[in-house]
């Protein structure tokens, strides 16, 4: 098992389909933030009558000539999408979907007719570009695909800057007076290199995987495009290595396959456990937030209840009147609450703040009251508030509003104070 | 305020548009059968050309009824995924149905029927559900999410084949590209006449599609349009949404076999993007998508016979042709109808300026000399071929004579017709000036552009707001309007 791992042509195939992998998840991640994914997909759909052309002309196989015919009509196909959607009323879904059907169409029938043309026999190894043939991989097409995954880092760096607000700002970038639409070009144009590179080695469909998977899958753990690119490429590497390794020791199935479910091996365990848009994560955050929030409405009930009565105990029913909880919710609350220390149970089915409760419920009562301030003196604020449900208003507004609400809050005596001997205590 | 003055008009010319294009044996409806029939008579002769043994013409025209047929159900429900903007989950369930169809196959052990059908249908819901949850949960864009969803599939669907599959001829390959010429070939026996295996599939699906959309043409007319206001009906839009996605994986596993998944893609995008340019009505789309589908596979049919080549590949780039062609010739969309319309436009602003011109340099002539208001903007002549073409429609409309001096002048006719041009440019003037703050360099320009647009109608709601004023904001005179019936043949502007 371990030799056939070590075999030259398993480590030629390695590392060019990890090197492709990378290259293509770096170039594939603006295509996605782009919302362009599926446009990649129709480039390499596009590329196919071009191999095909190429082929015609130079009547003999010729990678390198076979590559260039491929770019041409990848890009091609690029050209028509944007021009049916500029100029005619047909929308990018449906131009998108005529490229990605009439050309391979189109590419199908050509390599046919070679087939048919050439009689002695020498198949033209067309269909090689359509499902892949990776196991194929020479030791000059890993060079030819490490020159393009170079070719196409180079160009990223140099226009890092312009990708960026390109990719997230278009409307931005153009009114920098910047060409928007010659650089959209040019980074699609990326797109259909690292496309056209790959797809003797892994073929149309696994292509359009390898662009968006790692792109997909990246965009889970961060938020900035430099790592981004990083990580995709990363996942791009790695999507390579496995789905090799894994294609090298089951080699009853067809590698590309392989390599895409590697990918999505990874685009899953993305999504569950990216640190910032992963599910897991927003779970957590959800948790904590109603955690959080929860535990305020209970002290914030609480102390109202406590200084309506004037008393220091208040019970659960109390509580139940107030507001629309449930029994369970509310000892739920009181629960949560207790064994963070802020308040105790007594026998009698009553709670009571312990002093770090009390100063607690001061301060989430005085934020809440101000966000009432607020709205009701400063209605036109809160459109600009980020975050209704923050505990205070004071990542938001100005400390001379700030000022002015708690004034005008003591004025009406709802302002809370912290009994002087509590405060003292927890001084 | 202008729009509220303006509006009432609009409204009015929507409709007329509107009930013009509703009426009954219209040219719109006319054309889809006079395209048909045009086309199948080249094609009947072409046919004919490339002489089929007598022996091979039933199989031949075998080939292309099955290839009428999955195209002709790939199209129909193609329109509605083309209007709902969704024309690529199309793409992707073609391709994600594969591992339904080798579940299908592992338990029933056979490459067609009912089983593989129902497998890919649940295939087909569940790519579209997978990809709205991946969209909605996990907050990947749609397309992005559509792209890990349908290739993921894919790729299990191939590992999946690659597993259970070598058995029954049954690999990625044939499912990519079918192979429609040997469709007549595999025959099963069935009322006491041998039956192409392809047709178990086809006419169920044809008959299920057909079904579909007279069921639920009322639901998905509206879903496809507003899916707003479907939802405020009642309707329930998730439960047409499945279904569709539904038939969508099935019609395109009952046509894999004999044209393979590119084919199936292109029959259910192209002919539906083609025949909405073409129209504006639903039904009148659908018969169009027919009519292209079908014309597809003949013609694709027709030119691999003569190439020696694959018919599903002929078939999608004969789609392509008459797509590339409805882009170009369509009637009221097409590029070379929207520079026609342009061009005639153009001709006729430039033919109204000229006129205009005219007009007043005549109007300045009639002065006192030294008169202030005898000045004239210096005149800008169209030119070049535009210029020409106006002239050319001023003289045979008989607007502008050549006088004995050999200088262009107006005649009555034009007259008449300029002076309703420089009303309607000094109407808009005085308007600009008693309805808004702009300094009076600034009102020319504007006036300059909507002189063209102004019919009578409009002319007499601005004199009405102006209270009758006779002097424009220049001091020139506003001339009274004459009625001119070429005015009426006017093209919308648009």
């Amino acid at each position: 098992m371990i030799e056939q791992l070590l075999a030259y042509n398993t480590i030629v195939v390695l590392l060019g389909v990890s090197i492709l992998g990378a290259g293509a998840g770096m170039v594939g991640s603006f295509a996605v933030l782009r919302k362009r994914a599926l446009t990649g997909d129709a480039v390499a759909h596009a590329a196919l009558p071009g191999v095909c052309v190429a082929f015609l002309i130079l009547g003999e196989r010729n990678l390198t000539f076979m590559l260039l015919g491929a770019l041409a009509s990848g890009v091609l196909g690029i050209v028509i999408i944007a021009a049916l959607c500029r100029w005619t009323r047909v929308r990018e879904d449906a131009a998108i979907g005529i490229v990605l059907s009439v050309f391979p169409g189109l590419g199908f029938a050509l390599s046919r007719m070679i087939q048919n043309m050439t009689t002695n026999g020498s198949k033209a190894g067309l269909e090689s570009f359509i499902l892949g043939k990776t196991a194929g991989m020479t030791r000059p097409d890993v060079y030819l695909i490490l020159a393009s995954a170079l070719f196409c880092l180079a160009v990223v760096l140099v226009l890092y800057k312009e990708f960026k607000v390109v990719a997230f700002d278009t409307g931005f970038a153009r009114s920098l007076g910047w060409p928007v639409y010659w650089l959209d070009l040019l980074l699609m144009s990326l797109i259909a290199v690292a496309v056209v590179i790959g797809l003797p080695a892994v073929g149309i469909i696994m292509m359009a995987a390898l662009l968006i998977l790692p792109g997909a899958g990246a965009r889970f753990w961060t938020d900035s495009l430099g790592w981004l690119l990083f990580i995709a490429g990363a996942f791009g590497l790695l999507t390579g290595l496995i789905g090799t390794v894994f294609s090298a020791l089951f080699s009853l199935f067809p590698a590309g396959p392989i390599i895409v479910l590697s990918g999505s091996v990874i685009f899953l365990i993305s999504m569950l456990l990216g640190t910032r848009r992963g599910a897991m994560v927003r779970l957590l955050e959800h948790r904590c937030f109603q955690r959080d929030y929860g535990e305020r409405q209970l002290l914030l009930a609480t102390y109202d209840v406590a200084s309506r009565t004037g008393q220091a105990r208040v019970s659960a029913a109390d509580l139940l009147a107030r507001k629309s909880w449930s029994p369970g919710k509310v000892n739920g609350l009181i629960s949560n609450a207790a064994s963070s220390g802020l308040v105790e149970r007594l026998e009698t089915d009553e709670i009571r703040f312990t002093p770090a409760g009390l100063v607690r419920a001061v301060e989430v009562t005085r934020g809440h009251r101000l966000w009432e301030e607020l709205l009701t003196e400063y209605p036109e604020l809160a459109g600009s508030v980020v975050n209704l449900a923050s505990e205070s208003v004071d990542k938001y507004v100005e400390p001379a509003i700030i000022a002015d609400l708690t004034a005008s809050l003591k004025r009406q005596s709802r302002w809370p104070e912290l009994p002087t001997e509590t405060a003292e205590a927890a001084v | 305020m202008s729009a509220s003055t303006l509006s009432p008009t609009k409204q009015a010319q929507t409709t007329t548009s509107r009930t013009k294009y509703a009426s009954g044996l219209s040219p719109d409806w006319l054309l889809p059968a006079v395209y048909f029939l045009i086309l199948l008579f080249i094609a009947g002769i072409w046919f004919r050309y490339l002489e089929f043994s007598t022996k091979d013409t039933p199989k031949a025209l075998g080939i292309i009824g099955i290839g009428i047929l999955c195209s002709g159900c790939c199209s129909l429900l193609g329109c509605y995924l083309v209007l709902r903007r969704m024309s690529l989950i199309g793409d992707a369930i073609s391709h994600a149905v594969l591992p339904g169809i080798a579940i299908a196959f592992y338990f029933t052990g056979q490459p067609y029927g009912i089983g593989i059908m129902l497998g890919a249908m649940a295939l087909g819901m569940l790519t579209s559900f997978l990809t709205q949850s991946l969209h909605s949960l996990g907050r990947v864009s749609e397309d992005a999410s559509m792209g890990v969803v349908f290739t993921s599939l894919f790729a299990l669907g191939v590992i999946l084949i690659q597993l259970w599959g070598p058995r029954a001829h049954l690999d990625a390959d044939c499912v990519l590209y079918g192979d429609i010429i040997f469709t007549m070939n595999r025959t099963v026996p069935m009322f006491g006449h041998e039956v192409p295996r392809a047709l178990l599939a086809l006419v169920p699906a044809a008959v299920l599609t057909l079904g579909f959309i007279a069921l639920l043409w009322k639901e998905l007319k509206i879903v496809s349009f507003d899916p707003a206001l479907a939802a405020a009906l009642g309707i329930k839009v998730w439960l047409v949404h499945y279904l569709l996605m539904g038939m969508v994986a099935g019609v395109t596993v009952a046509s894999f076999e004999s044209v393979g998944s590119i084919l199936v893609v292109a029959m259910l995008i192209v002919p539906a993007a083609a025949a909405g340019l073409l129209t504006d009505r639903l039904w009148q789309m659908l018969i169009w998508s027919l009519v292209i589908a079908a014309h597809s596979a003949i013609f694709g049919y027709l030119s691999a016979a003569a190439l020696n080549t694959s018919a599903a590949g002929m078939m999608a780039v004969m789609a392509g042709v008459q797509f590339g062609g409805a882009v170009l010739l369509a009637p009221r969309h097409g590029l070379l109808s929207r520079w026609l319309r342009n061009l005639r436009l153009s001709v006729r602003i430039a033919s109204e300026d000229t006129i205009g011109q005219l007009y007043r340099a005549e109007e300045a002539a009639a002065l006192p000399a030294g008169s202030q208001l005898a000045a004239i903007r210096p005149s800008s002549a169209p030119v070049g071929i535009i210029g020409w073409l106006s002239r050319q429609s001023l003289r045979r409309k008989g607007l502008v004579a050549t006088n004995a001096v050999g200088s262009t002048e107006l005649t009555h006719q034009g007259r008449n017709a300029a002076r309703n041009i420089v009303r309607a440019h000094r109407l808009w003037e005085s308007f600009l000036e008693a309805n808004f703050d702009l300094p009076s360099d600034h009102l020319h320009e504007p006036a300059e552009r909507m002189e063209h647009f102004l019919d009578p109608d409009l002319q007499q709601q601005l004199d009405q707001q102006l209270a009758g004023r006779q002097i424009d904001p220049h001091g020139k005179a506003i001339p009274q309007g004459v009625a001119v019936p070429t005015s009426a043949e006017r093209p919308l502007p648009g």
